[in-house]
């Protein structure tokens, strides 16, 4: 496993210091993971759920929702009804 | 004359229902204990007193307008990765420090409407992940029985609270181990239903496929009262069973008569050590004299557990914490792009624990190593399930311990993960498998520690799905026969450091 590279997937900077750390704690667990290649698994449906249920469905009628100005409260960086961010999308030259 | 913060919650609730004592007051003599004890023993990251004295007062017009409350009047701890409306909710973790919760979970709503009172926000390792709260970005809590050791976790706060007298129940979350490990712990009940039993909403998600809420107390029939409040569907919860909940807190026993005990062949507890060892061979005698016949089960991919565990709660942990980026809630540490708005975001927001975890978790899930680890890992899962199915044939109850040992000093683990992860081999194969599964004090070891000084272990009972009832109803008939949870105060009670 690459440290670096998974960090960049999960968005998340580390410093060289991490970098280091977390490689060598990681491949230790990993290590340790290993034993379940040992596993006949050949013959085994994976569990997402234990307790099985699907579709899980509501009659499609609005219901009261959580109010805006709550849901807009925690926000770090507000612009009217809108949560402002940095650039999403490069300009056009 | 004992006071209302020592009372069972089954107490205070008919002393408040039949007149006798004002929840106003209970809630006094509850705050003045909570102010006693926090400077050592630092359950809580935040008090509500404010809120806990509109629902005293609201509890004491229902009362006097004739209403009676399951737990009416009774003070609540609500573990911090629960939402509760208008109050700071942060799973432990600077990346939502200082958020204010817009909604309830719907637990916690329930035992609110069922009268209790929320005296604070308890601590936990950050976002649930850890078996000691030493993750906890944001305080430190103390074990209630011995204050150089961890209380456990992840639901340290919650188990200390009750423990040190700061609430009569507390809420709590279960992934891995994370309510019984601590219960046993501290010394208290605690107990995970069966997946989907209690709703999800308004808990903060660490492991989706693996997290319940579920109640801590002093006394198993408190806990059992605390589920039967809690538990059953939920609209707002996709994974909320639909099935009807059995009430426990009417179904407890007074003898084991009629039920198969199983001893797993795999949880031998020679290796723990002499005296904890003796601890769980008399805990194992006692069922039988209650009446249990002791039958020896197997379960061939115990061993399996960690690993498995330890793939597939922080693959969906991975999935779960993407949301925290800086963008619409918590903390947001700007950068030029989007990009390096997360990526700095999370580096300042998170701790090692959970960075660790989000990166294997991620690894596990990425391309060419799905099916390896990810998949295999679920797989694993299935076999695990099938040894407890096949194990509940010659058994109705599993008895084994809750943890490896009683609660260990800060800082024991040293800085190797896996030597934490070690803590919860005895509680994931339950949580992978999504059954019942309670922690209720079996005992104490002294390893090498003054008398009186000694430390919780907890017995650890598991039951087939659904069968919650059966579960208390056991636990409760241990817990009137041998009493270790019910005549013994932690030091700190006491003003023993």
């Amino acid at each position: 496993m690459d440290v670096r590279y998974v960090a960049r997937l999960a968005r998340l900077d580390l410093s060289e210091e991490e970098a280091v750390l977390y490689q060598r704690q990681l491949d230790r667990l990993l290590e340790h993971v290993e034993s379940l290649q040992r596993l006949d698994v050949s013959q085994v449906a994976p569990t997402a759920q234990v307790v099985p249920l699907t579709n899980v469905l509501r009659e499609d009628v609005p219901v009261p929702s959580l109010d805006r100005a709550a849901a807009l409260a925690g926000a770090p960086a507000r612009e009217g009804p809108f949560i402002r961010v940095p650039r999403i999308i490069e300009e056009q030259e | 004359m004992s006071a209302p913060h020592e009372w069972s919650a089954t107490r205070i609730a008919a002393a408040v229902n039949a007149g006798e004592i004002s929840a106003v007051e209970v809630l006094r003599a509850q705050q003045a204990q909570i102010e006693r004890m926090e400077p050592e023993v630092g359950a809580f990251l935040s008090l509500t007193a404010g809120l806990a004295q509109e629902q005293a007062r609201r509890v004491d017009e229902a009362v006097a307008a004739g209403r009676r409350l399951p737990l009416a009047g009774v003070p609540l701890a609500v573990k911090d990765n629960m939402c509760l409306q208008g109050t700071v909710t942060t799973a432990g973790s600077k990346i939502l420090a200082g958020w204010v919760a817009p909604y309830t979970a719907t637990a916690v709503a329930r035992l609110l409407e069922a009268g209790c009172l929320p005296v604070g926000k308890a601590n936990l390792d950050e976002f649930a992940m850890g078996s000691s709260c030493e993750n906890s970005a944001l305080g430190v809590t103390r074990n209630p029985w011995d204050l150089r050791r961890v209380p456990g976790g992840s639901s340290g706060g919650s188990v200390a609270a009750v423990a040190a007298r700061e609430a009569a129940l507390a809420t709590a979350s279960d992934t891995g181990g994370s309510i019984r490990e601590p219960a046993a712990f501290c010394g208290v009940v605690g107990m995970k239903p069966t997946y989907g039993r209690i709703s999800r909403y308004g808990l903060i998600a660490f492991a989706s496929s693996l997290d319940q809420i579920g109640p801590i107390a002093r006394t198993v029939e408190d806990a059992a009262s605390m589920y039967d409040v809690m538990a059953g569907h939920d609209p707002m919860d996709a994974t909320s069973l639909p099935r009807p909940v059995e009430p426990t807190a009417r179904a407890l026993r007074d003898d084991l008569r009629g039920l198969r005990v199983g001893l797993v062949r795999e949880f031998d507890t020679k290796g723990l050590g002499v005296e904890i060892d003796a601890v769980y061979r008399r805990a194992y005698e006692q069922l039988a004299a209650l009446g249990a016949e002791v039958v020896e089960v197997a379960l061939p991919h115990a061993e399996y557990g960690l690993a498995t565990y330890y793939l597939i709660a922080p693959a969906e942990a991975s999935s779960n914490l993407a949301r925290f980026d800086g963008v619409r809630y918590g903390l947001r540490v700007d950068g030029g792009s989007v990009q390096e708005m997360y990526g700095k975001t999370r580096a300042a927001g998170f701790g090692p624990e959970v960075k660790r975890r989000i990166l294997i978790g991620t690894y596990a899930l990425s391309s060419g190593y799905y099916d390896a680890y990810y998949v295999r890992a679920q797989k694993a899962r299935t076999l695990m399930a099938s040894d407890f199915e096949r194990a509940f044939a010659a058994c109705d109850l599993i008895a084994c311990p809750a943890a490896s040992s009683a609660a260990f000093e800060f800082g024991a683990k040293g800085d190797d993960p896996v030597a934490m992860y070690l803590m919860d081999y005895y509680t994931i194969p339950m949580s992978l498998a999504g059954l019942p599964a309670l922690s209720v004090p079996c005992g104490f070891a002294g390893d090498g520690l003054p008398q009186g000084r000694e430390l919780p272990l907890g017995l650890q009972l598991v039951a087939p799905l659904y069968e919650e009832a059966r579960l208390f109803g056991a636990a409760h008939a241990y817990e009137q026969a041998t009493r270790f949870g019910l005549d013994r105060v932690p030091p700190v009670l006491e003003g023993v450091r």
